[in-house]
């Protein structure tokens, strides 16, 4: 589903290279993981894919079932399916979660062809997925994430993600500054999502998350590649280990 | 001080065609306005006030130019809503436009009938509410209005107004130069909202009194018309009586200059006035809020809420001033001017002032002039927001705290849409 070949990506501002050569394939029906040391360029990866400014590609490709990724506007990227769970959710004051939640949607489809969700239909959604991952009433009247806390922000990220239903959904560090509960809210909100046709890549640097949402594939990221890839025990021997021995192996 | 010559001459030379009404109650007033006018001459870019705005087109002997323009893309703004209308083409009332002018719990008159027919509490609002704002700032231009103007409408809310009453000021000559003073008494516990709509001509000098007594509630909404040409200076003085209510917000969407000037005076206790503005240019657009809100009253709140979206060179102005006398304890004052500007090019120039002799008063102000949230934009198209609709998502929520100040919600919703069409129309 997705494909990554050889993507080296450079910062605009300070002319520094951070992605030197990513090599990911991540098929549909699959959850990959993403681990490694702060600053090896993880965000970098789910920005750049996602369509941020400020980056430039100076090489390589990424594709979404085929299609060329790096040559999509943000919203092109979302409408073909790509769903980035920010690390740090935007607060947009003045703009209702509820509006946000329904504009977006109904942009997704148009942009598909299909027809907009009705106002009733949208609400009866919104409820209950919300309910699920305990938003209630007040959070989704509230401006987007202004005054909510760091979980209500990723779960907020969460209610986006059920919304919209992407097929290829990256979380980049959710499980960050979540609490037990919230920590299982959030991965029953991915495991619902999970199918034949969606893929997830999870950014993490945690076990815990992984516990709840068994990947397939757990890669490490150093120095804005991937150093090692392995099965859900590489996850385990970075939680007993730390990073260093993988590192010192991958040079 | 003596006057200087220029500002008389230029007041000589732009009241040379104009004709004083005389006779009447109306006409004593007029003559007295005459008489202030001559001591001010006509305002000049080096008026303190009058620094950011170059008053030259409004003080002109003739009026520039302006082309009619009609919206055929979107109905008239309020069109849906319940209202008595009253029309004014270029300045002269239209009876055949114009609804009956009957309405229960409001009395009105045309201000060119009212010679005839005396009617006593409008002695005690023409001109008086204009003469008392002139000091400590000088307003010549609406000096010069209370004194020319032959038309306009007298309102006087005795109870509950059935429906607003709607102004409607339509554009058909592109040299037209319009005139025009309205005086508006809400009796104590009345309550009465006006809309204006329109650009009423190619030049446009209008005054509104509105003496407001105890327990009155008065709302006004207006929009000012989306002629690109169109040169507009207004003025409302209004008065506010113990624990009564002024809520008045516009809404600016093109117009190549305008001015817009607000004095109010919280004379009684536990009064409320709260003004708002918001307004959208791209190019050719001046657009000067000027703002002088006194507390004298004990317990008062006033809140000042401007927003201005500029682009392609547009201009903003805010000149915002709250002045808490002394005595008026528990003043509750707001301000706040901000603008958005959506490229280089456009410019905010913001004047706000505080001028306090009470010890026991709250009051704040804050100027602001900023771009659109890179950020917030991104994660808006991140979750498949086009970016056009993300900008205006964005603008409309930068104009919310503007539009939440009109209380009607068919209204505010009427607005909303003005401001979408026009965000789109201008690819925001
Ligand atoms: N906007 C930015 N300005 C300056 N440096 C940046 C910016 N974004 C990323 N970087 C740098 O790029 C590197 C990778 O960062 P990031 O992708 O956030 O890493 P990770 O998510 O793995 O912690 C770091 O050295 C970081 O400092
Ligand atoms: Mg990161």
């Amino acid at each position: 589903m997705l494909e990554i070949q050889n993507l080296h990506v450079r910062l605009e501002a300070e002319d520094k290279p951070i992605l030197k050569g990513v090599d990911l394939n991540v098929a549909a029906g699959t959850v990959h993981a993403i681990m490694g040391p702060n600053g090896s360029g993880k965000s970098t990866l789910s920005y750049v894919l996602a369509g941020r400014d400020g980056y430039e590609v100076t090489d390589g490709t990424a594709t979404l079932d085929g299609a060329d990724l790096l040559a999509m506007e943000p919203e092109e990227r979302a409408a073909a399916g790509l769903f980035l769970a920010f690390q740090y959710p935007v607060e947009i004051p003045g703009v209702g979660n509820m509006t946000f939640l329904r504009t977006a949607v109904n942009a997704q489809r148009k942009a598909r062809g299909q027809e907009e969700m009705s106002a009733g239909e949208f609400l009866k959604v919104v409820r209950d997925r919300a309910g699920k991952l305990r938003i209630d009433a007040d959070m989704l009247k509230r401006a987007v994430n202004v005054g909510f806390s760091g979980g209500e922000k990723k779960r907020n990220e969460i209610l986006q993600m059920a919304m919209l239903e992407p097929k290829m959904c990256i979380l980049d560090e959710t499980d960050s500054g979540l609490d037990v509960d919230a920590m299982r809210l959030v991965s029953d909100g991915v495991n619902a999502l999970r199918d034949a046709g969606r893929a997830f890549l999870v950014i993490t640097h945690y076990q815990r998350l992984l516990d709840h949402i068994r990947p397939d594939v757990v890669h490490i990221m150093a120095d804005g590649r991937i150093v090692k890839s392995g099965g859900p025990d590489l996850a385990l021997e970075v939680e007993r280990n730390g990073y260093a021995d993988i590192l010192a192996e991958a040079l | 001080m003596p006057v200087p010559q220029a500002k008389l001459d230029a007041l000589a030379a732009r009241i040379a065609g104009l004709d004083l009404a005389r006779g009447g109650w109306a006409g004593a007033a007029r003559a007295e306005a005459l008489a202030r006018l001559g001591a001010m001459g006509l305002p000049a870019k080096r008026d303190e006030y009058w620094r950011y705005t170059d008053p030259a087109a409004l003080i002109a002997p003739q009026a520039p130019h302006a082309a009619t323009f009609a919206a055929a893309d979107e109905p008239p703004v309020f069109d849906g809503i319940e209202r008595l209308r009253i029309v004014f083409v270029d300045g002269v009332f239209d009876p055949a436009l114009s609804d009956d002018l009957r309405l229960a719990g409001v009395e009105i008159e045309l201000l060119s009938r009212a010679g005839q027919t005396d009617i006593h509490w409008a002695r005690e609002v023409y001109g008086v509410l204009e003469a008392r704002g002139q000091a400590p700032v000088q307003r010549p231009l609406a000096a010069l209005n209370t004194a020319f103007a032959d038309e306009g409408v007298l309102i006087r809310a005795t109870g509950r107004a059935a429906r607003p009453v709607a102004l409607i000021y339509l554009h058909r000559s592109e040299t037209s130069d319009a005139i025009l003073h309205h005086c508006i008494k809400v009796e104590a516990g009345a309550e009465l909202t006006v809309l204006e709509s329109g650009p009423a001509a190619a030049r446009f000098n209008k005054v509104m009194e509105v003496d407001v007594a105890a327990g009155g509630r008065f709302h006004h909404i207006r929009a000012q018309g989306r002629d690109h040409g169109r040169r507009a200076a207004t003025h409302l003085f209004a008065r506010l009586g113990a624990e009564s209510l002024l809520k008045s917000f516009t809404l600016t969407a093109n117009g190549v200059l305008t001015r817009n000037e607000v004095v109010i005076e919280l004379l009684g206790d536990d009064g409320v006035a709260h003004i708002a503005g918001a307004a959208v240019g791209d190019g050719a657009f001046h657009h000067d809020d000027t703002v002088f809100i006194t507390h004298a009253g004990l317990r008062c709140e006033s809140r000042q809420v401007f927003k201005k979206v500029l682009m392609n060179g547009a201009v903003g102005v805010f000149q915002g001033k709250i002045l808490v006398k002394p005595g008026a304890q528990k003043t509750d004052g707001y301000q706040i001017s901000q603008s958005l500007l959506l490229d280089g090019d456009s410019q905010f120039l913001a004047k706000p002032e505080l001028e306090i002799h009470a010890d026991d008063v709250k009051c704040s102000h804050g100027s602001t002039s900023g771009a659109i949230d890179e950020v917030a934009l991104f994660y808006l198209r991140a979750r498949g927001v086009p970016e056009a609709a993300a900008k205006s998502l964005l603008v409309m929520a930068f104009l919310a705290e503007t539009i939440t100040e009109i209380g009607d919600e068919a209204i505010a919703a009427d607005i909303r849409l003005r401001l979408q069409n026009w965000l789109e129309r201008h690819g925001r």
